[in-house]
Formats: structure tokens, C-alpha cells, sequence
């Protein structure tokens, strides 16, 4: 064998392909991979199963075992027991910041993506340049310095001081921008007003209507975005009252004993249900994921997949 | 981490950038006002929560309590607040981790799962991968205090094989920057493989036969000519990870809650700058850090527009 390999470059060639995508290769690839998935995967199973324990169980059993249907209404009772119905209070204030700003975004940057790539007026450039270093710049960095100005003008601590920043979404105006520069041909539109339309119905007929994906696609990562923003309404909003699920979480923590023994009191939270209302407040964003999976990746590598 | 989805899908933008056709020598129409009208709203949001932010912060690091002029005087205090140098420390060695795992980890695995000839273990494995980025913010954060606390936790043996029997010592500060990377690489690293994986499609399938032909194995192909390929998106990766994570917040923040102060308040530069506006009622001093922070993003978000290659700037 050696020496045929040696006698003969291709055949050594021949021989080492075979060999390095053989089974040793594979099982070591194999391995890190589904390390790896157990990695991602093994603390949110974890999390779901968590639910349905008695704090008890949740120490004692094993970890991956299955609790009890009664154990998951007694966590669930606690968990919208709190505080008088504290929980369903600040999911309905997610609801209202991130749908608020949902509206807001979408009627703001549709139109200005389509008229960034289509239309043409002073300042556009500067625009379109600010939007991409905004865009880039991680959302946190604005935070602060939003907070002190909303502070100058006494908004904080309303819904506006939320949903106002959280409006602001550079990226969907990127996103929209690329998408009609690319897919919507000029000459349709030239069509439409030599046909007697007006700028307006150009818009709401002719572009719009073709827009739909990318309209979805801005609605999605707004909405996901949101949802889970913390560090905007931690800072914005002081009173609990005015706390969407995310923030509201901070109050469950700290009234959790096992992780604040200072609180260990009447309306103190187990830590199965401290697990509940983690599962509970990513549940929107998780149900969209799970339905959008698809859609997602294909947009998320939209055009990767081509060419 | 509240930042990874907005990082990922910014790449979102990228990728249909790399997909644009040459199309400089398209007409522009002329010049009308309706443009300005379809831009008004998103021109004030622009003005109101993005430059006019940034101004105002400014102006506020350079003058006093009482609005006069104050030279350097914030900047100085904040620099020389004792607190302010072990922030720094903390978070580069956090990203220092991060980084590090995050570039090495998401390409070998972005290379492996594309490798895969099984369509639907493929596509399993990225979703598997992807799946924890639904978890951002407090909610990704709380989950980890769990896998984290020995005695509830899903991984407690392992924990105790690596000698930490209480939540106490597997938090101890030296701990920190590995649970910090650890927590933000589980939320954010799949969105950035299924990007990886997208690009490793865009590389033709002759190009790796003609190699196979030529005797080149896995290994070489992926050293040679995918990882090459890929350079753009590792750099992208690279500077938004690192920008992001100079925002450090929330992990320290609900750790530091949940530990009775183990973990201190002032671990990271955005904390500092929170202790600053909420404890100390000092906005010039808060107003200082975030400009730090601020233009250093700005800094690498220019950097990287100019430099990066990914975004047409027209």
C-alpha cells in the first residue's frame, strides 16, 4: 500500500479522500454538533418542564422529568395572583408599547424607504447615510441620552416615552429601501402617472401593493425587537404600574426568596413560577418564531440562497 | 441580550445589499417635493430620538448643574471615578471572551452543519441553533440564574464536578466575564450561523468539486476557499458584536439584584452611567459616559460603513 502511495501521487490522492471524510471525521463532526444542540436546546426544556413542578419537585426530581397538570395551574394561580394581577397588567402594557410602536413604524419608514430609493430630493444622500451609521450603532447607545432629553421636556413615565424611541427603527427604513430600489421597477411607476396617477395613488396602489413581504419582514423584527426591549422601559417608566412584562420580570425576581432571602413574605414567588413567568413573557415572541421559522430564515438569508 | 436580534437582523439588510444589481446607471426622476412629504415622519423620529439625543447628551457632558460652561470637568470626574476604570477592565475582558468564541465557534459550526448532506437534519439543527434568540432581555437572563443556581439547576452535577456547590460561588467575580459570554453567545450565536450558513451557500458548488477534484479535502476546502469567502461576514460580526457589547447592561443588572449585590451595581460602563443619572442625580456625569459609549459605536458603525464593504452607501 505504501508504496504504490509513494510509486504514485494520485493514487495516495485516491486513498486520502476515503480516509479524511471517513468515519473518524464524522463521528468527531457528529459530536460537536449535537453538543452543541444540547447546548441551545437543553435549557429551554428545561424551562418547559420546569413549569408544571412544585418548588419541591423542582430540586429533587430529576431535572427532565415531567410534573403534574395541577402543579402548572398552582404555578400559574401564583404567578397571576401577584400583586393583584400585576402580571397581566404589564403583559397588557407590552401589548400596548410594542403594537403602539408597531403603527408608528411602519407609517413612518414604508413611505421613507420608498421615497429614499424612489424619488429624488435634497438631503436624501445625507439621509440615507445617516440611516446606515444610526442603524449600526446598537440601540442601547441611544438610551441615555434619550432619557435625558425626554427628562428636559417631563415625558417620563408615560407611554410616548416608550413607544416614541421605540418608533424610531432606522433598520426597517434600510430594509425598505433596498427592497424597492431592487424590486420595484421604475418604469411601472412612470406607467401609473402617465396613466394619470397621482404621486399618492403611485404609492398606495402601485407600490404598496408590491411591498407586502417587506412590510411583514420590518413588523416582524419591530415587533420582536420590542418585545423584548428592557433597558428603554427599565429607565423609562418608574412606576410598576406603567412596567411591561420584561421590566415586570425585575419585581418577580426580587420577590423570588431563592434568589432575595430579604423577601420571603406573603406575596413571595416559587421558583417554579418565577419559571412560568419567564415562559409567559416570551411567549408572544416564541409563537411568532415558531410560525414565521420559514419566513424567517429566508429572510434573514435572502439572497445567500441565490445567485 | 437585548442586542442580539438587532444585530442579526441587520445582516438581514447586508445580505439583500450583496444581491443588489448594478443598477448606478438607472434614471433618477427629477426632482419633486413629494419625496419630503413621504419622509416627514421618519425624518423627525430621525431628528427627535436619534440626532437630537446625541446633541443634547453633548451638550449636557460639557456644562454644569446650572447649565454653564464646564470645560472637561464632567469627562475628567467620571474618568477619575474609581468605579470607572475596573468597569472598563470588566467589560473588555467580557468581550475579549465573547468575541473569541463567538467568531471561532459560529464558523466551525456554520461549516459543519452546511456540510451535512441530511437536508432535514440541516435545517433541524439551524433551527435548534436559532431557537433561544426568541429569548432576549431579562427573560434570557432569568433562565440563565436557574441553569446557574446548583440546586435547581438542569446541569447541577456539572456544575458540582467543576467544585461550585451554591449560586454564591458559581457567580464569584472572577466568573463573571465566562457567564456573561456564555449567556450571550446561547442567545445570539445561531442567528449569526444561519447567516454564516446563507453565505456559505453563495459559494458555487463548482468551484468546491473543481478543489475535490484536485484533491483538496474538507479541511483544505474550508480553510481555502469557504473561510475566504466568508471574511466579510466574520468582520461584520466581529464589529457589531463588539459594539453591542460595549452596551453591557442587563446580565450584570439582574444578576447583581439577584445575588444581593455579589455581583456589584457598577460592573459594566452602562451601569456606571445608570448609578450616575439614578443614585447620584448627576446627569452631566451620566450624560459623559453615554457619549463615551456612544461615540465609540459611532466610531465602529463608521468604520465599518466606510471600510466594511457590505453596504452600498450610493
Amino acid at each position: 500500500m505504501t508504496v504504490t502511495a509513494l510509486s504514485s501521487p494520485h493514487a495516495s490522492l485516491e486513498r486520502r479522500r476515503p480516509d479524511l471524510t471517513g468515519w473518524s471525521t464524522r463521528v468527531i463532526a457528529a459530536v460537536v454538533l449535537v453538543v452543541f444542540a444540547l447546548f441551545f436546546a437543553v435549557p429551554i426544556v428545561w424551562l418547559l418542564l420546569a413549569v408544571t413542578k412544585s418548588s419541591h419537585s423542582l430540586v429533587t426530581a430529576n431535572p427532565f422529568s415531567v410534573g403534574s397538570w395541577t402543579e402548572l395551574r398552582a404555578n400559574w394561580d401564583q404567578l397571576f395572583g401577584f400583586q393583584d394581577g400585576a402580571v397581566t397588567r404589564w403583559i397588557g402594557n407590552s401589548a400596548l408599547y410594542t403594537l403602539g410602536a408597531l403603527a408608528i413604524t411602519l407609517a413612518a419608514s414604508i413611505p421613507a424607504g420608498y421615497a429614499l430609493a424612489l424619488t429624488e430630493f435634497r438631503l436624501r444622500k445625507a439621509l440615507l447615510a445617516l440611516t446606515l451609521v444610526v442603524m449600526l450603532i446598537p440601540s442601547t447607545a441611544l438610551v441615555l441620552p434619550v432619557f435625558l432629553e425626554l427628562n428636559a421636556v417631563g415625558l417620563i413615565g408615560t407611554p410616548l416615552a416608550v413607544i416614541l424611541p421605540m418608533s424610531f427603527f432606522p433598520f426597517g427604513v434600510y430594509l425598505t429601501y433596498i427592497y424597492f430600489s431592487t424590486s420595484v421597477p421604475q418604469d411601472l411607476l412612470a406607467a401609473a402617472r402617465i396613466d394619470g396617477c397621482s404621486e399618492w395613488q403611485v404609492f398606495l396602489r402601485i407600490a404598496l401593493p408590491l411591498a407586502t413581504p417587506i412590510v411583514a419582514l420590518v413588523a416582524f423584527f419591530s415587533f420582536v425587537q420590542n418585545w423584548n426591549n428592557f433597558f428603554l422601559p427599565y429607565i423609562m417608566l418608574p412606576s410598576s404600574d406603567g412596567y411591561p412584562i420584561q421590566v415586570g420580570l425585575t419585581s418577580l425576581l426580587s420577590a423570588t426568596p431563592a434568589f432575595n432571602p430579604s423577601s420571603a413574605g406573603s406575596d413571595s414567588v416559587q421558583l417554579p413560577t418565577l419559571a412560568l413567568a419567564t415562559v409567559v413573557s416570551i411567549l408572544p415572541v416564541l409563537i411568532v418564531f415558531l410560525f414565521s421559522q420559514r419566513f424567517l430564515v429566508e429572510g434573514m438569508t435572502a439572497g445567500g440562497t441565490k445567485e | 441580550m437585548t442586542l442580539a436580534p438587532s444585530s442579526d437582523s441587520l445582516a438581514v439588510g447586508a445580505e439583500t445589499t450583496a444581491r443588489r444589481p448594478a443598477d448606478g446607471a438607472r434614471k433618477r426622476p427629477r426632482r419633486t417635493s413629494i419625496g419630503y412629504v413621504f419622509v416627514a415622519g421618519y425624518a423627525l423620529l430621525m431628528l427627535a430620538f436619534g440626532v437630537g439625543p446625541s446633541l443634547y447628551a453633548f451638550y449636557l457632558s460639557l456644562t454644569d448643574v446650572d447649565g454653564g460652561f464646564a470645560g472637561l470637568s464632567n469627562f475628567d470626574r467620571v474618568l477619575s471615578d474609581y468605579r470607572f476604570w475596573p468597569a472598563v477592565q470588566h467589560v473588555t475582558l467580557y468581550l475579549l471572551i465573547w468575541l473569541l468564541a463567538l467568531v471561532l465557534l459560529v464558523v466551525v459550526l456554520a461549516l459543519l452543519v452546511h456540510a451535512l448532506a441530511a437536508r432535514r437534519t440541516s435545517t433541524t439543527l439551524r433551527f435548534v441553533y436559532y431557537l433561544p434568540g426568541a429569548l432576549a432581555g431579562a427573560s434570557s437572563v432569568l433562565l440563565w440564574l436557574f441553569v446557574l443556581d446548583p440546586t435547581a439547576s438542569p446541569v447541577g452535577w456539572l456544575l458540582r464536578l467543576m467544585g461550585m456547590d451554591s449560586f454564591v460561588q458559581v457567580i464569584s467575580p472572577s466568573h463573571l466575564p465566562v457567564i456573561f459570554a456564555v449567556i450571550a453567545f446561547w442567545t445570539g450565536a445561531g442567528g449569526w450561523i444561519v447567516i454564516m450558513y446563507g453565505a456559505l451557500n453563495n459559494v458555487s458548488n463548482d468551484v468546491i468539486a473543481a478543489a475535490r477534484i484536485d484533491g483538496a479535502n474538507a479541511v483544505q476546502i474550508a480553510l481555502h476557499i469557504q473561510l475566504p469567502m466568508l471574511r466579510k461576514w466574520i468582520a461584520y460580526m466581529g464589529v457589531m458584536s463588539l459594539a453591542a457589547g460595549t452596551q453591557l447592561f442587563v446580565e450584570p443588572q439582574l444578576l447583581s439584584q439577584a445575588s444581593n449585590a455579589v455581583v456589584p451595581n457598577d460592573y459594566s460602563l452602562n451601569q456606571l452611567a445608570y448609578q450616575y443619572a439614578f443614585q447620584q442625580n448627576d446627569f452631566n456625569g451620566a450624560a459623559a459616559i453615554s457619549l463615551i459609549l456612544l461615540l465609540v459605536a459611532l466610531l465602529l458603525s463608521w468604520v465599518f460603513v466606510t471600510r466594511g464593504g457590505l453596504f452600498e452607501k450610493e
